[in-house]
């Protein structure tokens, strides 16, 4: 999922000493026969992780790792391994959460279970530096996606940031990652940038696989930065996992008039996070999920009456396997168009 | 010498051409079928147009826009190429710059564009489905036997329009087909698949939008008198139907061509370029792209399609 590939590599090979496959990056092949293999209507984030695990399967892995979370996605691990298992493959899955909990007992007893010799200790240690890694990258692509749109030199921002990554990877302490992160920090904020005063400020808010995996929204992030915008997305895997528990009760409050309950996933997140962009005075919002995400297209009527509450455009894009890449770029000059036409 | 802004709206089904003078005045237009091949549409399309255009007009710009707009930017030297919901909504507010809502109906999509002081307030699409569009109409006047042209004048006979389902085209066939069995009479049937297509574009492309008037309605559809009476009737509002309503992106992709007019004069004569594409499956990673090369006079100028852009 986007770059987090890299952080999650660095905890489990210096944990585990098994050997640790690199997932291949996402492409049609992946969500290909991800699609062949999951029901019809499940989510689109189903597919594409399933797609990613076979294709591990294919690299000769033997030990496959899942997550789960507060949606239908609380159910991936349970039925992905009953998918694996009937096409034959000879695997163990392990399910790190199960309903939305978890807790450091049970990951404990996962990770003795694949490695009997692992080191505890050392899981804390380089835990604690993934942490702080998956907070330094979130923070380079915050200041990233204000900017990007504005480089000069075409792909500097992203050349350097592969850069900084790389170096990332190889660090051994958290003093060390600090050095590096505040070296590149330095480095982006050198990039030469032409920005207009008041540029044209869009939020991208919805559901976070789709927000977070760039082929699975079709590259939407490049695609508006290529048109000048300035960006703004709240979800990463800092909000989700260390972020998340403790806003909620403030996402409740901010926006009482016109939630009360949780409803799943990220929805009350995100409208709240509108009403938050519709009063910063951001142009338009963008709301981007999965097809068949049940939180989020509870949560679209909502974020659609916030949006005309404080007459903010609103554009929603709803991505499945096949979708056409021509559609959403004719929406996307026409929202462009509109935006400017507006100022 | 006078002169002349050309605007190009290659739409899926139909192409449509319109010259301007420095007025913004219609001095030429022309509507023709894309039949599958907009190169060649393109081609007799400018090849007509200059042959019925007096001597003394010399193009100053040209805008495409619709579902072709990028290739035949490419081939026609384009000084402007924009997407069609905001060359509908130049072309309207020229004719009618208090208009609020645009309601259109096209050959494979319909959209709605909703105005203020004319600017774009807000706008909506139809996704995936093609139901309730142009297409839909045309090939269902096939199965009647009807010739499209007169559909909606047949559908202005009935008295009582039948009911269709018309959330989906299958589902809206399969109805079709049962009413024609049962007995229904020809014009009652059409009048309701006129309804129906109202009904739908309500309930997809509308859902959520407010629609105030004044209202004009465009497209390729708004010249089926069946489906404008229903939008009436439903709506409960004044519709208005330009003579031109056919042409209105063609005519705002031409009104921009001649706002943004760069001073190099332009040619209609591309009937003889050499202008081909090429398609091929790229066999480097798994993604498969399809690779469009294109080609002019048999030079390579642009590939299209590649997601690495490694590759071309």
């Amino acid at each position: 999922m986007g770059d987090y590939d890299i952080p999650a590599h660095f905890l489990l090979s210096h944990i585990i000493h098994n050997k640790i496959i690199k997932p291949k990056p996402i492409t049609a092949r992946t969500i290909e026969i991800g699609a062949k293999y999951s029901p019809e209507f499940v989510c689109t984030p189903f597919k594409y992780t399933l797609g990613t695990l076979i294709e591990g399967l294919e690299q000769g892995a033997k030990i496959l790792i899942q997550a789960g979370g507060g949606c239908r996605y609380g159910y991936y691990a349970e039925l992905q391994e009953q998918i694996i298992q009937d096409l034959g493959y000879d695997c163990k899955v392990y399910n790190l959460v199960t309903a939305g909990k978890t807790d450091i007992k049970r990951i404990y007893h996962i990770i003795k279970e694949i490695d009997p010799k692992a080191s505890i200790l050392k899981a804390l240690y380089y835990g604690r530096i993934t942490k702080k890694m998956v907070q330094y990258m979130d923070f380079i692509d915050h200041y990233m996606r204000e900017n990007i749109g504005f480089e000069i030199e075409k792909d500097s921002f992203l050349n350097l940031k592969e850069e900084m990554l790389l170096e990332f990877s190889k660090v051994k302490s958290c003093y060390q990652l600090k050095k590096v992160y505040l070296k590149y920090k330095k480095k982006f904020e050198r990039i030469p940038i032409k920005k207009p005063e008041r540029p044209l400020k869009i939020g991208i808010i919805g559901e976070l696989y789709t927000i977070m995996e760039p082929y699975s929204n079709y590259e939407l992030e490049r695609t508006l930065a290529s048109m000048n915008f300035e960006i703004k997305r709240f979800t990463n895997v800092t909000y989700l996992l260390f972020e998340k528990h403790k806003k909620t009760k403030q996402y409740l409050k901010d926006a009482s008039d016109y939630i009360t309950y949780k409803m799943g996933a990220d929805a009350i997140d995100n409208i709240a996070r509108a009403k938050e962009l519709c009063l910063q005075g951001y142009d338009g919002i963008i709301h981007i999920k999965s097809s068949f995400c049940t939180p989020e297209i509870s949560a679209m009527p909502i974020i659609s009456k916030v949006c005309n509450d404080y007459n903010v455009p609103l554009l929603f894009f709803s991505f499945d396997t096949g979708t056409s890449e021509v559609g959403i770029k004719t929406r996307l000059e026409a929202f462009y168009d509109m935006l400017e036409m507006r100022r | 010498m006078k002169k002349g802004y050309l605007g190009i709206d290659i739409g899926s089904i139909s192409t449509k051409g319109v010259i301007l003078d420095e007025q913004n005045k219609i001095i030429n237009s022309l509507y023709i079928w894309t039949e599958g091949n907009p190169i060649k549409a393109v081609k007799t399309l400018l090849h007509q147009m200059k042959n019925s255009m007096s001597s003394d007009i010399e193009i100053y710009g040209i805008g495409t826009t619709g579902s072709a707009r990028k290739l035949i930017g490419l081939m026609v030297d384009a000084n402007v190429v924009k997407n069609e919901i905001t060359a509908h909504a130049i072309g309207t507010t020229h004719f009618y710059p208090d208009v609020r809502t645009i309601l259109e109906i096209g050959g494979q999509d319909s959209k709605m564009i909703v105005l203020k002081d004319g600017l774009i307030e807000d706008y909506a699409m139809n996704t995936l489905c093609a139901a309730g569009t142009g297409s839909f109409l045309s090939s269902q006047a096939k199965r009647l036997g009807v010739e499209i042209e007169d559909f909606g004048t047949l559908a202005l006979k009935s008295k009582n329009p039948v009911k269709i389902a018309a959330r989906c085209t299958v589902f809206a066939e399969s109805d079709l087909i049962h009413k024609a069995q049962v007995g229904y009479k020809k014009e009652d049937i059409i009048a309701g698949l006129c309804k129906s297509v109202v009904l739908n574009y309500l309930n997809n492309v509308g859902k959520g939008k407010k629609i105030m008037s004044p209202i004009v309605f465009q497209g390729g559809v708004s010249k089926n008198k069946g489906v404008e009476k229903y939008f009436k009737e439903v709506l409960n509002e004044d519709i208005i139907v330009d003579t031109n309503s056919h042409l209105m992106g063609a005519i705002g992709i031409a009104i921009l061509s001649h706002k943004y007019e760069d001073g190099k004069k332009r040619t209609l004569d591309v009937a003889d370029i050499a202008f081909e594409t090429q398609g091929r499956e790229c066999e480097k990673c798994s993604n498969h792209c399809e690779i469009l090369r294109i080609y002019k006079d048999s030079k390579f100028i642009e590939s299209w399609g590649s997601k690495c852009g490694k590759v071309s």
